[in-house]
Parts: C-alpha cells; structure tokens; sequence
C-alpha cells in the first residue's frame, strides 16, 4: 500500500467534502436531493476561469505565480467573483424553478425531477459556451514535496487541504454558535414552526444556497486547480457527493466533510487495488453500504 | 379598546374548500377568550389561520387598528400576535436555551439576555439545564417551554391551540394556572380548547364554532351546565349573538 | 422512397424509446418512484442480449450466438432481476434514496460496459449483433419496415399487456398503494411488495427496449447509455402525460422528433467545426422544455384520466 494515497485521499475528499456540505444543508433545509449541486461545482470554477483570465489581460502581475504556489493573486481574487457569480446562479434558478414548485405546493420528488433536468440544461450550456476541452488555471508546474512517511505533496495541494480544514471549522461554528446557524437548525427540523417562533424562513432558505453555492465554487476551483476544468467535472462528483452526504448523516456538516475524506481516501486506495477506471464504483459500493447498514449515516439521528 | 378584530373570514387548506367560514369576533385589550366547539368545527384551522398558518382565503383581520390579514408567521409575531401550536411546538433538536434565543433575535441586542433569563425564572424547571436539548423534556415541559418562547417577546396577543392536550389533570391544572397568571399581566388571550371545564375556569367568554361558524359568542356563565353547550354542538339551537 | 426508409428508421428508433417510457411508466406513473438511473437498465438488457446473441469471438466470453428470442427474454429477465435487487434496497426509504441510488446504479453499470472488457468488450462495445429479418439488408425500405413492423409489435404488445394488468387486481391494488399507502395497508395489501413488482416489472420493460434497440442498430457501445438517454427518456414522459400509456407513445415519439429535427437545424446553422459544442444546445433545450412542462403544466399531454394530483401535498386533516 504506498502510503502516498493518503495524500491523493484528503485533497480529493477535501473537494468532495465541501462540495457535499452545500449538498447536505440544502437537503436538510430545502428538503430536496438537488442534482445541479454538482453543476455549482463546475459553474464556479468556470466563471472563476473567465475572471482570471480578465484579471491577467489587466495586469501581468496578476497572473505571475506567487511562489510557492502555481497560481498568482488573480486567482483567489477571481475566486471570490466566482462565488459571487455562483451564488447568483444557485439564487436565480431558486427563483425561477425550485422556489416556484415549492410555493405551489409540489412534491418533493417533482422538484428533484427539476433539478435533474436543469442539472442536463446547465451542463450542456457549459459545454456550448467552454467547449468541452479541458482547460487549466495555470500552466505553471509544481514538484511535489516530501513532507514525511513517505508521502509528496504540492504547495497546492497543501493548500486545499489547509483552506478546506478552515472553511469546515468556521462553518461549524456558524452553524451551532450563530443566530443565523440556530435558525437554519430550526428551519431544517420544522420550517412551519420556525415562522411561528419569529424566523423569515425565506432568508434562512437564500443563506442556505449562498453557503452551499460558495462552497461549491471553492471546491470546484480546487479541483479545477488540482486537476482539471471540464463540463462534466460537476457531473463526475455527484455520485461521490451524495455518498459522502449520506454516508456523513443529511444535515451534518461535519458528517459530509468526514464522509467526504472517507470516500476521497477509500478511492485513494481503492484504485491501487482495483484500477483508476474503477474509480466511481467506489462511491457506489460506500452508498449501498451505508444505505444496507445505517441509512441515517454517522451523525444522522433515528432511522432515514 | 380593542386588541384583535376579525372579520367575515374564510380559510382553508385548499383553495376551493374553506373550512373556516365568515368568522367575525371582536376581542378586546386584556380579555381572555376561549374558542369550543365539536370536533372538525374548524377551531385549530381559525386560530392557525390567524397565526398564518393556514392560508386565509376571505375577510379580514386588524391587530390594533393595523391590518394584517394574510401576513406569513414569521411577521405576525413581530407585529405582537404570538401562537402557541398544539403538537410539535418547540425545536426537540436545539437545546432549551437555543429554542428562546431564537425567539430573543426578535428584541433589541440589550434586551435579549435580559429576557431569556426572565423566562428562567418563571419556569425554573427550564433554568435547571439549559443546554440540554428540548427534545429531552417530558410533556408538560416542553408545553411550558413553548409557552415561555411565545412569551418571551412580549406579544400583544397570545393565542394557545389546546394547551391541555395530552397532558395529565395534575398539569392541566399547572398550566392553566400560569395561563391565569399571563391573562393577570394583562396579555390577550385566546385558547382553543377540547376541555371545556378548564377553559371555562379562566374565560369570561366563550366562542362556539360549529361547521365552520360561530354559533355562539357570549359570557362563559351557563356554559358550566353541558346541556346547553351540548345542543350549540349539535347544532340544535343558536347561542348569543356577536 | 429514401425519405420513407428514413421515416420509417426514425420511427423505429422513436417507437423503442416509447417502449423505455412504458417501462417507466409502471415506475413513475403507476408507482410513483423516480428512476434516475434508466439508461443503466436498458444497457443492461441490451449487453445481455448481445452477449448471448452474436457470434463467438475469441478474445471474449459470450457470444452464444443464441436467437434473438432468447436474448430478448433473458434481457428483460436480467434487468428485472437487477431492479428488484435496487428496488429491495431502497423503497422502505425517502423517494430521493431511490433516485440516488439509481442514479448510482446507472454510473457502476456505465463503468461495467466500459471496463469489463472481457464480457463488453470495452470502449469498442459489441458489433454484428444479429437483426430481426436480416436477409433484407440489401433493401432498406424494405428492411426498415420489417425492423418498424417488429418494433411496432413490441409496443403494441407491451402496451396490451400493461394496460390489461392496470384493469387487473394487481392494478387496482397497485392504484390504491399510489393514492393511499395507510388505507392499502389497513386493508391487508402490501405497499412495498406491489411496488417491488411494479419497479421489476418497469426494469424489464425498460431492458427489453435495450435489447430491441441494440438488435436494430446492429451494435452496443458504452457511449450509448449515458444519462443523456435517461433525461431523453424523461422528457418524453414529462411531455407526454406522466401515468398514461398513450402518453408515453406520444411522448417518446414528440420529444425524438424534436431531437431530430433540432439536430437537422443544428446541422444546418452551425459550422462543421462547431458542431459537437452546438450539440449540446440540444439538450439545453430539452432540459428547459422539460423544466417548463414541470412549471405550466406538469401533467403533460395526455393527462392521466384519474390521476392524484402530484403537484399538491397532502395537507393534515382539521
């Protein structure tokens, strides 16, 4: 077993978990599995794509790698537009599609339909615009490091896992230390009586989709950093997403980022075994598993 | 003065069928009302439609001069008309204390800690282990705990949708006795009510629903005796008019 | 005559999508469940087919070269089988579970195609799979309609058969496990065991469709059996009428034509170096038109004559 897997483990479970944690508070406050989730993912790390090539034709210096890292301060900058960017997406399409299906009273499998066939429309309007070419935020090439037991690892890829540890840990403390967390906490138990106890449960529903759409920009300009930017990127990390999500307990922010390394490092090692091309099944095997043993997930209460 | 006036209103889940229909009452600053009628007369569907609960299809409802029919939940209680439901009343998942935070939000920063801690001190049971999750609390806990995150803010108006469902004799009498002592800081309150002998204990005046309507809007005395009561609910005779 | 022979080719290819739509139909329509995972179902019966039907090749297992019959039978055998396993899983659950999880299904089939190489044969997939009539090869009017002829048959004869059963005591319990779940129970009935039957039932259709479509195309590849197809398959019912069978003939046959024809247009106004990128235009439009149907008028086409009303949850009683 090379031990660098490990490594491989947590940056793909890092993407993975933030991109499940939106997943999973959408889910528990909007009640709904939302498969343009993925589609967030993509769309952040294009439009952050587009802003930093803005930026570079600016100013040179935005594009010029600030060492050690392989990308230049046009990035994160670009990246917090692209939050922005998809926020308004995930904020516009609640709007016009989701929010409009909610408020005429329709089942929650009608509005998964939804999102399953905005998800297809999204991806492919992705496609149109980009093309399906691969692109990359940097040319620049990185030699991995050794930083002990045997293990390499990137400027980079130290980062997204150091930025990932951050962002769960300020989540969390949002979540059940802030007033704005507690009323999310009550929206997702019983929406109707959180109205009755003072709470606009249409903003804790438009907090909702700002937190889990930046996320999944971030996410998605990790994963387009660290490996590549393509149309399906979203798409390819729905199934691994909904795993970590389950598997983490729905609602648990802690759960889909715990859920998320689990299934990044059970892919790490898995694929030595098995082979790359085997990749996804891995997700799927973990899903089955979870949903044959403890369908409620690590930290999800009482059965599903 | 009057507190709450509601006029001809209709409401209903589905919008072709109304199971309140053209309910009219006047409740003044300070009284304490109570709404009786058989079961499926619409008395829950009444005061959820008044909390925005149910949707309200018809008529009209003012709160001290101010109109607020049709207003969603979460704005009706800043507007000072607080509810109480009957199941499902506080966040079993959230502790004790982050129930009444959660109400707190709505007062001023400087006024928050103030009140929680109030709030303690009218139910020492809840004072005991505030961070304990509410979804631990025994029946008649959580009633007072839903009672005291309704109070908390101080509405104008508290209505109360069976506050003595479920609960043993021994805690029906508690809680009504702390709904006397609320009506005695001069809250308005209206409860619906299935026991009608503690309703009838705490109220002057009684609102009858039958089917849908108000069969009788009149003082509490003479309702002791069931007979008459019992014929309102059969629909056999009319009681006092509005 | 070559506009009647391809009239009568895309007829064909619409009319093995309507029976998919029938398939899941008895899922959606009759049963409520949401299927994301279509595509994997019907591949699966198409690769089941194809391995027990063509002829033997060295550097695989399979190739039986059995007939068409027995590779149709054990087609819809497989995917009902496969479904029921799914359908044991996940149906106690919460609705989006199931979707997940065939959503999740299809992903690991798509990956068995792809990777199994020595059963699949790989990214090449499997050719000369046997076609019905296929001494008409040299003729293709005439063998087009002989291939529409069958297809047309398979329809019929799934659309008798399903509406037969809806008329049924299995179709009436199954009706009152839709509209009622605690009702049906009280009166003795088994909600999870009749879905269980319906979402086998559906799979097996749907795994029929894959092995007549794979037999009249003559080849399977994995690229054939991506979620693209799924959402196609989606739409047709959507548009159609969910819960009706007319409606997902109608369907199945409206949203193909309109997937031809946007793909002529596209063919026409997009340069040729531009057109796998206009490509995808097609699906942005089907995705929108689908969003819109769910937003105007979610009962589709042909509406369902006594159909719950899906769009409204169920209130409490007073």
């Amino acid at each position: 077993m090379n031990p660098q897997a490990i490594v491989e483990g947590l940056i793909a479970g890092s993407t993975i978990g933030l991109g499940a944690i939106g997943l999973t508070l959408a889910y528990s406050i909007l009640r709904f599995a939302n498969f343009t989730h993925g589609d967030y993912l993509a769309w952040g790390a294009y439009f952050t794509l587009s802003l930093t090539g803005f930026l570079g034709g600016l100013a040179a210096a935005f594009g010029a790698p600030l060492a050690p890292f392989s990308f230049g301060l046009g990035l994160p900058l670009a990246m917090l537009g692209g939050m922005v960017m998809t926020v308004v997406l995930a904020l516009v399409l609640d709007r016009v599609l989701f929010g409009r299906l909610r408020a005429r009273g329709a089942e929650t499998i009608i509005i998964v339909m939804a999102s399953f066939g905005a998800s297809m429309a999204l991806r492919s309007l992705l496609e149109f615009i980009y093309t399906a070419r691969p692109e990359y935020f940097t040319k620049a090439l990185q030699i991995a490091q050794p930083i002990g037991f045997g293990m390499r690892a990137t400027p980079d890829q130290l980062l997204v896992i150091g930025v990932t540890a951050v962002l769960v840990v300020a989540l969390h403390l949002i979540v059940t230390r802030s007033a704005t967390g507690r009323a999310m906490r009550a929206v997702a138990e019983n929406p109707a009586l959180a109205g009755v106890y003072g709470i606009d449960t249409a903003r804790v529903i438009r907090m909702t989709w700002i937190i889990g759409a930046a996320l999944a920009c971030v996410a998605g300009v990790m994963a387009g950093l660290l490996v590549q930017i393509r149309p399906y990127m979203g798409f390819d990390l729905l199934l691994p997403l909904f795993a970590a999500a389950i598997l983490g307990g729905i609602g648990s922010i802690p759960g889909a980022m715990l859920g998320g390394l689990i299934i990044g490092l059970s892919e790490a090692f898995a694929v030595q075994i098995i082979g790359a091309e085997w990749r996804a099944a891995v997700s799927f095997i973990i899903l089955v598993l979870v949903l044959l043993l403890r369908p409620q997930g690590i930290f999800g209460r009482g059965a599903a | 003065m009057t507190s709450l006036r509601v006029q001809d209103l209709w409401a209903g889940y589905d919008p072709g069928l109304s199971i309140v229909k053209g309910v009219s009452f006047v409740v003044a600053r300070g009284e304490t009302i109570c709404i009786l009628g058989p079961n499926g007369a619409g008395k829950s569907t009444l005061i959820k439609a008044l909390a925005g609960q149910v949707p309200v299809q018809d008529g009209r409802v003012t709160l001290d001069g101010r109109d607020v029919t049709g207003l969603s939940s979460h704005l009706l209680v800043r507007q000072g008309l607080g509810f109480v439901p009957q199941t499902e009343n506080i966040f079993a998942s959230l502790s004790i204390r982050e129930n009444l935070q959660i109400a707190a939000e709505l007062l001023p920063k400087a006024a928050r800690a103030a009140r929680i801690d109030a709030m303690f001190t009218a139910f020492p049971d809840l004072g005991k282990r505030p961070k304990e999750l509410a979804g631990a609390l025994s029946g008649g806990q959580r009633q007072m705990l839903a009672a005291a995150r309704a109070l908390l803010t101080e509405p104008e108006v508290l209505m109360l949708d069976e506050p003595s469902a479920g609960l043993s004799p021994k805690l029906v009498g508690q809680v009504f006795d702390t709904l006397a002592q609320i009506s005695a800081q001069g809250v308005t309150l209206i409860l619906v009510e299935q026991n009608v002998r503690a309703a009838l204990a705490i109220t002057k005046r009684a609102l009858v629903l039958v089917d849908g309507q108000m069969a009788h809007d009149g003082p509490t005395e003479g309702l002791q005796d069931g007979a008459f009561l019992g014929q309102l609910f059969l629909g056999q005779r009319k009681g006092a008019s509005l | 005559m070559e506009l009647l022979a391809y009239a009568a080719f895309f007829l064909t290819i619409a009319l093995t999508y309507a029976v998919i739509c029938l398939g899941l139909n008895v899922q959606w329509g009759q049963t409520g469940l949401f299927n994301v995972g279509v595509a994997g179902f019907v591949g699966l019966g198409a690769y089941t087919s194809a391995v027990l039907t063509t002829p033997d090749v060295d550097a695989r297992i399979g190739g039986f070269g059995l007939p068409i019959l027995v590779g149709w039978a054990a087609a819809m055998l497989v995917a009902g089988v496969v479904s029921f396993a799914v359908g044991v899983l996940t149906l106690r659950m919460r609705s989006d579970y199931l979707a997940i999880t065939t959503f999740g299904v299809a992903v690991t089939l798509q990956l068995v195609f792809q990777n199994w190489e020595a059963v699949t044969g790989g990214a090449f997939g499997l050719a000369f799979i046997p076609r019905p009539f296929a001494g008409l090869q040299s003729q293709p009017f005439a063998f087009n309609l002989s291939n529409l002829a069958v297809t047309a048959a398979v329809v019929l004869a799934v659309y008798l058969l399903l509406e037969h059963l809806l008329r049924s005591p299995w179709g009436r319990t199954l009706r009152a496990v839709r509209e009622d779940d605690v009702a049906a129970r009280a009166l003795g009935k088994n909600p999870t065991r009749i879905r269980l039957q319906a979402f086998a039932l559906g799979g097996a259709i749907m795994g029929l469709a894959g092995a007549v479509q794979a037999h009249f195309i003559g080849f399977v590849a994995p690229g054939n059996f991506l979620p693209m197809m799924t959402f196609q398959v989606w739409a047709m019912l959507i548009v159609g009428g969910s819960g009706n069978n007319r409606g997902a003939i109608l369907g199945a046959v409206l949203v193909w034509a309109i997937w031809a024809l946007s793909g002529a247009a596209i063919a026409e106004l997009f340069p040729a170096d531009q057109q796998a990128r206009a490509a995808s235009l097609q699906i942005v439009i089907i995705g929108v038109m689908l969003s819109l149907i769910l937003l105007w008028r979610p009962q589709g086409i042909l509406p369902e004559g006594r159909s719950r009303n899906r769009l409204r949850k169920k209130e409490p009683a007073e």
